[in-house]
């Protein structure tokens, strides 16, 4: 059994979550770690995991955390919106270097809780995660679409 | 010498440390010596100026502060192909050194 | 031409009130430069040497003459009353304020304008054919597709912080005017033979330090899977792009290590993955785009000239010099338009002694003017870095013609030595080594005194002031690179690169020379074409017949 404890964030560290279940309230353990245990349902992605080999057992699974150690590597995103594309229904949690301006966009992957390395400003925030009425594109969010919506019968 | 120059924070200008403030003319930058470090983090912090940074330089024979680095020569008077835009200063031997 | 909805519109003002607020809490100091940097990149705002530099896209080059008028009210009221046009279809200002940045993206916002995604590590302005849309070769107007790219990939959620940056090209011709295969993914149009209409993919190419030509990834892709094949190209490389070494970020590198056939594995698992998700915009969305770039009216064919009549016309007037201004004009800058009786018209942003790209507000408002009046309303920002009169009928030409001469924009030198790209360089970028206007300068008027730039015929020169390429060297017949050796600008000369059909990359001669020395190893190596060249040779064609010896030894021997 991989010790778990140290790695993750702890509920308390979550700024902004979108759920209305309790939040797992123990630690994740890595990719390597859930592919071969399999009692674990909490894991945490590093950019260079692939998410892919989670699809195994994402009904196991209650939390991932996808880490950003910088903003500027955008790997998660698309691990984000691989998890939700396959079905995962549990809760997808942005951690570390997590800013104002990259909510929005994480808030569409299909993030639904957010656990930022340095505390946010809460009304910058609120502008932030409403900052687009409409999209562009389809994504994990399901919302409908600017092009959707101008063919919509 | 070593002397300091960013871009303002708010227009952009090329600006250099004349000791006590921001310049838009080279030949008002001063010798920042040792101090170089503390002035640009503290000038930095403050957002007086842009991303700023410690170059060599030297003065001339007429008194003109001259970068060594012709990248920073270009800076002190503005692009070569348009004179009409540069930087407005007395030095009129400018433009005979920066390249 | 396309026009927003209020769907669009409110986008581009949504983000432009998103940029005050991030250029405000810059101002105040609870944004970092590093956290501020990303966000203002992309918005277009730069630091350059001098000052802030914003870059606004213009969606694949076009623009009609009330887009035009107000980026020459932008050059005079935010900035020095002039633009840079750029090899992306992008317009370049040079000494924005940070503190009047919102203010300038409002003003683009009101002309359905913007400079989203025009710089950072993310999908840039999608670049198209200048032609488009006024070619007699092309298969369709590209532009319906780049249009819908530009949306698609508009606030991308997943692909905003990728590896690097990412630019698209497109176009629906054989010939290639836009680099196509020079981009991380070109996407030509075609149809096959049931008539279906699709894309071939076209992935990894770029310029750059390491310049590499792209190779084709998909051979069809049914247009109505276009979108969800882009998106499974962004997705492997968001995930899989390098990210350890900023020089080996693009995505040509990561097609190269993988190798092609690898990489369109990947990508086609993708494809067929997202194709179950369903990403693509729903099928009206397209044919509601391409509604937009319906042809205009032509007038009828006898409404106008061929070019038979145009010369037989306009050679006896005086006023129009025929053997070396207006008829010379006519037979180098105008290029065969799909209606029978019109042509389109380059507008040279290239004088002889110029800086090349640059445009003043008030040569900006007259090229507006000569759009609405004689070209439908319409201009086209070239990949040349020259602006284009898409659609204008022959019998108009001469006046065109005497109105651009008298606005010192009538240069009679498409695809001559003196249209030559040419970066910012040391003059304006921070990150030049050397300087590539002067030598543009002195080159063109070099020739242009000589009067061996007709004798040249076609040549391709361009020139970069650093390893970046953003002046496109590789692609030149004759390329020049500007380094920097022991602090004094040095240049580096290679032969025989083509950006068009004909794609090569070109090789380095051997030793670099100073700028006195460039400029003389260009009349060098076009005295050894000269001396070489058979019947209807162009310069690239000698090049690849002889091999680099003959100029080596020319040079250096």
């Amino acid at each position: 059994m991989v010790e778990s404890r140290d790695l993750g964030t702890s509920p308390d560290e979550v700024q902004f979550r979108f759920r209305d279940d309790e939040p797992v309230d123990h630690g994740t353990v890595t990719v390597d770690s859930c592919c071969d245990q399999t009692n674990a349902t909490a894991v945490r992605i590093e950019p260079g995991d692939d998410a892919r080999l989670l699809l195994p057992f994402l009904d196991r699974l209650a939390l991932v955390e996808v880490n950003f150690p910088s903003f500027t590597d955008g790997r998660g995103y698309s691990a984000a919106r691989i998890l939700r594309e396959a079905g995962y229904t549990g809760e997808l949690r942005a951690v570390g270097d997590v800013l104002i301006d990259q909510l929005s966009h994480m808030l569409r992957c299909g993030f639904d809780s957010f656990a930022p390395d340095k505390r946010l400003d809460e009304g910058d925030a609120a502008r932030a995660f409403a900052t687009w009425d409409n999209v562009y594109q389809r994504a994990a969010d399901t919302r409908r679409t600017i092009a959707d919506k101008r063919h919509e019968a | 010498m070593k002397i300091l120059t960013g871009n303002d924070l708010r227009s952009g200008a090329v600006v250099w440390w004349n000791g006590s403030g921001w310049s838009l003319f080279v030949d008002d930058a001063v010798d920042a010596g040792d101090d170089s470090e503390e002035i640009l983090a503290r000038e930095e912090a403050a957002r007086r100026v842009n991303v700023p940074y410690a170059i060599d330089a030297s003065i001339d024979a007429g008194g003109h502060v001259r970068p060594a680095h012709i990248k920073d020569r270009v800076r002190a008077l503005g692009p070569t192909v348009r004179r009409d835009l540069a930087v407005p200063t007395a030095d009129k031997t400018g433009w005979d050194w920066v390249i | 031409m396309y026009q927003y909805d209020s769907y669009d519109q409110a986008m581009v003002d949504a983000r432009v009130e998103e940029f005050r607020d991030q250029a405000r809490r810059r101002m105040e100091g609870r944004l970092t430069e590093d956290q501020f940097k990303p966000l203002r990149l992309m918005n277009g705002l730069y630091l350059q040497l001098h000052a802030y530099m914003l870059r606004v896209a213009i969606p694949y080059g076009t623009l009609n003459a009330r887009q035009m008028e107000a980026l020459a009210d932008i050059a005079e009221k935010y900035d020095r009353g002039y633009g840079h046009f750029t090899t992306r279809q992008n317009i370049q200002y040079n000494w924005i304020r940070l503190e009047d940045a919102a203010d300038a993206l409002a003003d683009l916002a009101r002309h359905e304008m913007h400079a989203i995604q025009t710089s950072g590590n993310c999908i840039r302005n999608i670049s198209a054919d200048h032609f488009a849309g006024a070619a007699v070769d092309e298969v369709t107007d590209p532009r319906p597709y780049a249009e819908l790219l530009r949306q698609w990939s508009s606030f991308h959620p997943e692909f905003t912080y990728l590896p690097r940056k990412f630019k698209f090209c497109v176009i629906a011709s054989a010939k290639d005017r836009a680099a196509m295969r020079l981009h991380d993914i070109g996407i030509r149009i075609v149809q096959n033979a049931a008539g279906e209409t699709g894309a071939q993919f076209y992935v990894g190419g770029g310029m750059g330090r390491t310049p590499m030509i792209a190779p084709l990834v998909r051979d069809f892709v049914p247009i109505d899977q276009l979108i969800t094949y882009a998106e499974a190209c962004l997705r492997v490389y968001n995930r899989y792009g390098r990210r350890d070494n900023k020089y080996k970020a693009r995505i040509k590198i990561l097609v190269h290590e993988l190798g092609a056939a690898e990489y369109t594995r990947q990508v086609e698992e993708e494809f067929a993955h997202l194709l179950s998700v369903g990403v693509e915009p729903p099928r009206e969305e397209l044919a509601r785009i391409a509604e937009y770039f319906a042809p205009p009216t032509f007038r009828h064919p006898s409404e106008s000239w061929d070019l038979e009549q145009l010369q037989s016309k306009a050679a006896g007037d005086p006023s129009l010099r025929w053997d070396d201004g207006f008829g010379l004009w006519v037979r180098r800058n105008t290029h065969p338009h799909r209606a029978p009786g019109y042509v389109s018209a380059v507008i040279s942003l290239k004088p002889v002694g110029g800086i090349p790209g640059d445009a003043t507000a008030d040569q900006m408002r007259i090229v507006a003017r000569l759009a609405r009046e004689y070209s439908f309303d319409e201009l086209r920002v070239m990949h040349t870095q020259n602006l284009l009169l898409p659609h204008v009928r022959i019998a108009d030409l001469p006046v065109i013609w005497a109105a651009l001469d008298a606005a010192g924009l009538a240069a009679p030198n498409m695809d001559t030595i003196e249209d030559i790209i040419a970066c910012p360089g040391l003059d304006y970028c921070s990150l030049a080594n050397a300087r590539s206007i002067p030598l543009a300068q002195r080159i063109s008027e070099r020739f242009a005194e000589s009067g061996r730039t007709e004798v040249v015929g076609e040549l391709k020169l361009k020139i970069s002031g650093c390893i970046n390429a953003c002046g496109h060297h590789h692609a030149g017949h004759i390329g020049i690179l500007g380094v920097d050796r022991k602090g004094t600008e040095n240049y580096q000369l290679s032969l025989g690169g083509s950006e068009a059909e004909d794609v090569s990359l070109a090789k380095i001669t051997g030793p670099g020379f100073d700028e006195d020395g460039v400029i003389a190893a260009v009349e060098t190596v076009t005295d050894v074409y000269l001396d070489a060249r058979t019947d209807g040779e162009r310069f690239i064609d000698t090049y690849r017949r002889i091999g680099m010896e003959p100029f080596k030894e020319a040079l250096y021997g």
